[in-house]
């Protein structure tokens, strides 16, 4: 097929990943189907069958302290989940080619200590590890950790490239013969003299994953990571955009504009007809947004705890007491004027007829993909093709089963279509994403007198 | 207790051997091991760590223990995995052997801690413990950019981890998770519990601020929780500690060894006379509910005495004073003879933590020679597969410390 201006990329390969969320009403607990979300069967039923379906990798995100909501633990959504690393290394003994992601915070974590457990597990995965680099500089957070508090918000991501420059260092903190050599780091919040014990991995370093969204985390992205994880999983025009964005913030960090792979969060919802798959998806939005999830996230933008009012009854009639909407941890809208959005909402309810449940929904975009394992294929075909995206990171919305029919369906599909690999080329993750071997940093950085 | 009470068997698991010389007199040296296309064939890579605790649990060894530094030991092999991803890499591929890495409470985050052995306890559904590290670590200093205890410090910081650490594996009742779809409530937040610990301490908290406080002052920390893992199949983890350095009612199995004017070596026709006894009453009465014996083994092999591999391996690395090695009691001898010691331990302790000098040759002769005859005597208890570990040790499951709604 040659290339035209809507597929400058016509051979590209769809790569997917799924995100193992572990937190967020999209992951409905009240159905028959949905098991335990800690039990390691759960989490080896969905990475054997990612890798069943010659997945690039398998995800785990982190949370360094359970959620609250207007001061108590929230208690609606699914919460508790194994620490990333130690669960990504079972799940290595179980698994051959699939990629394994932590998501890891470089705030309150020592980073002589986190780039040792990631090298391990990349060594002990044989070379499929990989680090989604996640900030914060909460002191709400912190209440958990030895630094409690102590990074100014405009270090944040600074701490963050320094953190990943000395495991970078570390990483490379072996000479010829593979002995590890003393490693010095000097930067503004992070200072180490450290000799690494862990031997270099089959793809030499983990592979960098990063998820900011704001021009300070793309920016990050673009200097350091390998592969970003958006939000922009839903509109092609908008994913378009943030990849020409992306690219051109790659290219200003001295980089080849495809350095960086983009693989948008997002769901899939697949049903044997156009209809029976909107009703699903109308189902699978109901699941997650129930009665008590609708009334707390109305009472999120009213800064107050609302659970007494009936879900199926109007908006309360006032203004919010709060100036800006406050953050739940993972919920949507933080920081927005919670007055304007309260109106708002109160005229399209009052438009529409809308109960607080009923406009909640309304408001819940429909995320991602819709349709027939045909017509979806079609459409993620179209997305990479068209270089909005080099895959997607889906997000199941039940485990452990929600991912049967995208690999026993889609999949299928997709390599009908010769936009889906048939067999893992290689056996690393650096391998799966067609991402260039790390360059040593050795040189860049004051480190390894060796 | 009887002489019928079954003897516990742990072995420590670290790199090529216990012995820090280990690496250096059997086969290649680790750092030129060909790891950097095949992980593989790496000393310190999976494939040999599969082997050997399939090996352990295949002969019915209770736990094993995964040595551990954050940097390289003064003596011994420069490069090793952390022991936590190591015990739960071999979690999903065993079913009954007990997996207990070293992690020291001065150097990893105990809120940390207390989350990866908690997970390493759900992915081995109920085998976690948690070794407790002990002992200046060298370089931790300037590798964690913050004061780090050492000495009495670091005994007053390791009780204050233990107690962090039980707090936080309490902090999720065992039936806090709900799925109440009623009231839309997945999880009852009043079995969620804080734990709201403040450390001791006097110098500044961990901050780049203390990057000028010397090295040894105690910086204070706390913790508020809940943890973020829920409570794991054994409520608990099981806490393994040299016996003196947790306060006896936070741990659950002491390891004891000679003393400083005590002869680590040990023989079935000396051991009524010597410290053994003594040293386990001691760890006893101080609270602990098991008490094993540290045991380093040297045997003699077709080729070779035990002495003379000794004496090679003390030539090509000289134990550390203070290291595990040099902390334990000492069997230089056949088979046979190590047989009739842990025959005649039995009564004494609860079992023994096999150090074996060299893994796959000291290991190999246990396996093949001195736990059969074990077996014959019934004098080694046989993990159940779905056991936990705290079922093995016949450890009872530890109620929740906190109040409904506290």
């Amino acid at each position: 097929m040659p290339a035209s201006t809507d597929h400058p990329r016509p051979h590209a390969h769809v790569h997917l990943g799924v995100f193992f969320q572990g937190v967020n009403h999209t992951t409905i607990w009240s159905d028959p189907a949905s098991g335990s979300q800690i039990d390691f069967e759960t989490f080896r039923h969905v990475a054997q069958t990612a890798e069943r379906g010659l997945f690039d990798a398998f995800f785990l995100g982190e949370g360094l302290r359970l959620r609250e909501q207007n001061g108590l633990l929230h208690d609606l959504d699914v919460v508790g989940r194994p620490d990333a690393i130690t669960q990504l290394s079972a799940l290595a003994a179980v698994t051959r080619r699939i990629g394994l992601v932590a998501t890891q915070n470089v705030t309150y974590n020592d980073p002589v200590d986190l780039a040792r457990r990631l090298a391990s597990l990349d060594v002990l995965s044989g070379g499929r590890a990989a680090w989604n680099v996640v900030t914060t500089d909460n002191a709400w957070t912190g209440a958990n950790f030895r630094r409690a508090g102590w990074l100014d918000h405009e270090l944040r991501y600074v701490r963050a490239a320094e953190v990943v420059q000395a495991a970078q260092a570390l990483w490379d903190g072996l000479d010829d013969e593979g002995a590890p050599v003393e490693v010095r780091y000097a930067g503004r919040t992070v200072e180490l003299v450290a000799t690494p014990t862990v031997p270099r991995s089959a793809q030499g370093h983990p592979v960098l994953f990063q998820a900011g969204d704001s021009p300070a985390g793309r920016d990050f992205a673009a200097a350091h990571a390998e592969v970003i994880f958006s939000r922009h999983g839903t509109h092609l025009a908008d994913a378009l955009e943030f990849a020409a964005d992306v690219r051109r913030r790659t290219v200003a960090a001295g980089r080849p504009e495809d350095d960086v792979k983009i693989l948008p969060g997002t769901q899939i919802v697949l049903a044997d007809t156009p209809d029976e798959a909107r009703e699903k998806a109308r189902w699978v939005k109901e699941q997650q947004v129930t009665p008590a999830t609708a009334l707390s996230l109305v009472g999120q933008v009213w800064g107050e705890d609302l659970s007494h009012l009936d879900p199926d009854g109007p908006l309360p009639a006032h203004d919010p007491v709060v100036a800006a909407i406050g953050e739940t941890r993972g919920t949507p809208r933080p920081g927005r004027d919670a007055v304007a959005v309260a109106r708002a909402w109160r005229a399209r309810a009052e438009e529409k007829g809308f109960s607080i449940r009923q406009l909640v929904l309304d408001q819940e975009e429909q995320r991602g993909f819709v349709g027939t394992p045909a017509s979806v294929a079609d459409e993620l075909a179209h997305w990479v093709r068209s270089g909005a995206s080099d895959g997607f990171n889906l997000t199941p919305w039940v485990v452990p089963g929600g991912l049967d029919d995208v690999v026993d369906r889609l999949v299928p599909e997709l390599q009908e279509r010769g936009a889906y690999r048939t067999e893992y080329e290689g056996t690393t993750l650096r391998e799966h994403l067609g991402l260039r071997a790390p360059v040593p940093h050795r040189r860049a950085l004051a480190t390894a007198e060796a | 207790m009887t002489t019928s009470a079954p003897l516990h068997l742990a072995v420590e698991l670290d790199g090529r051997g216990a012995h820090p010389g280990a690496h250096l007199v059997d086969g290649p040296p680790l750092t030129r091991a060909a790891w950097p296309d095949d992980a593989e064939s790496g000393d310190v890579g999976p494939a040999r760590l599969r082997r050997a605790v399939a090996a352990a649990q295949e002969a019915g060894v209770t736990f094993v223990t995964f040595d551990d530094s954050l940097t390289p030991p003064t003596t011994g092999p420069g490069l090793r995995l952390d022991a936590v991803t190591r015990a739960a890499h071999v979690a999903p591929t065993t079913s009954r052997i007990g997996l207990v890495p070293l992690v020291h409470p001065a150097v990893t985050e105990p809120f940390h801690v207390a989350a990866q052995i908690a997970s390493l306890d759900h992915a081995s559904r109920g085998r976690a413990g948690w070794l407790v590290g002990t002992g200046d670590v060298p370089g931790a200093r300037a590798a964690l950019d913050r004061p780090v205890a050492v000495g009495d410090d670091l005994r007053a910081e390791t009780a204050d981890v233990a107690r962090v650490l039980a707090a936080l594996w309490d902090s999720w009742e065992d039936d806090a998770v709900v799925r109440d779809t009623a009231t839309g409530r997945y999880v009852d937040r009043e079995r969620l519990h804080r734990v709201d610990f403040v450390s001791g301490g006097t110098g500044p908290t961990a901050s780049p601020a203390s990057r000028d406080v010397p090295d040894g002052v105690r910086a204070p920390f706390s913790v508020v929780g809940p943890l973020i893992v829920p409570r794991g199949p054994q409520g608990r983890p099981v806490v393994v500690a040299r016996a003196g350095v947790l306060p006896g009612d936070q741990v659950d199995v002491a390891l004891v060894g000679p003393g400083a004017a005590d002869d680590p070596h040990l023989t079935a026709a000396t051991l009524g006379a010597s410290w053994v006894a003594r040293a386990a009453q001691d760890a006893r009465a101080a609270g602990a509910p098991r008490v094993l014996l540290d045991l380093a083994v040297v045997l003699d092999t077709a080729d070779a005495t035990a002495w003379e591999r000794a004496d090679e391996l003390d030539g090509a690395a000289a134990p550390a004073p203070g290291s595990a090695w040099s902390s334990s009691a000492r069997w230089t001898g056949p088979a046979a003879g190590l047989t009739e010691l842990l025959l005649a331990l039995r009564g004494v302790v609860d079992g023994v933590r096999l150090l074996p000098a060299v893994q796959d040759v000291d290991l190999a002769v246990v396996v093949r020679d001195v736990v059969p005859p074990l077996r014959v005597a019934r004098a080694v208890p046989t993990p159940r597969p779905g056991a936990t570990l705290r079922d093995t040790l016949g450890l009872e499951r530890p109620a929740h410390q906190f109040a409904r709604g506290a």
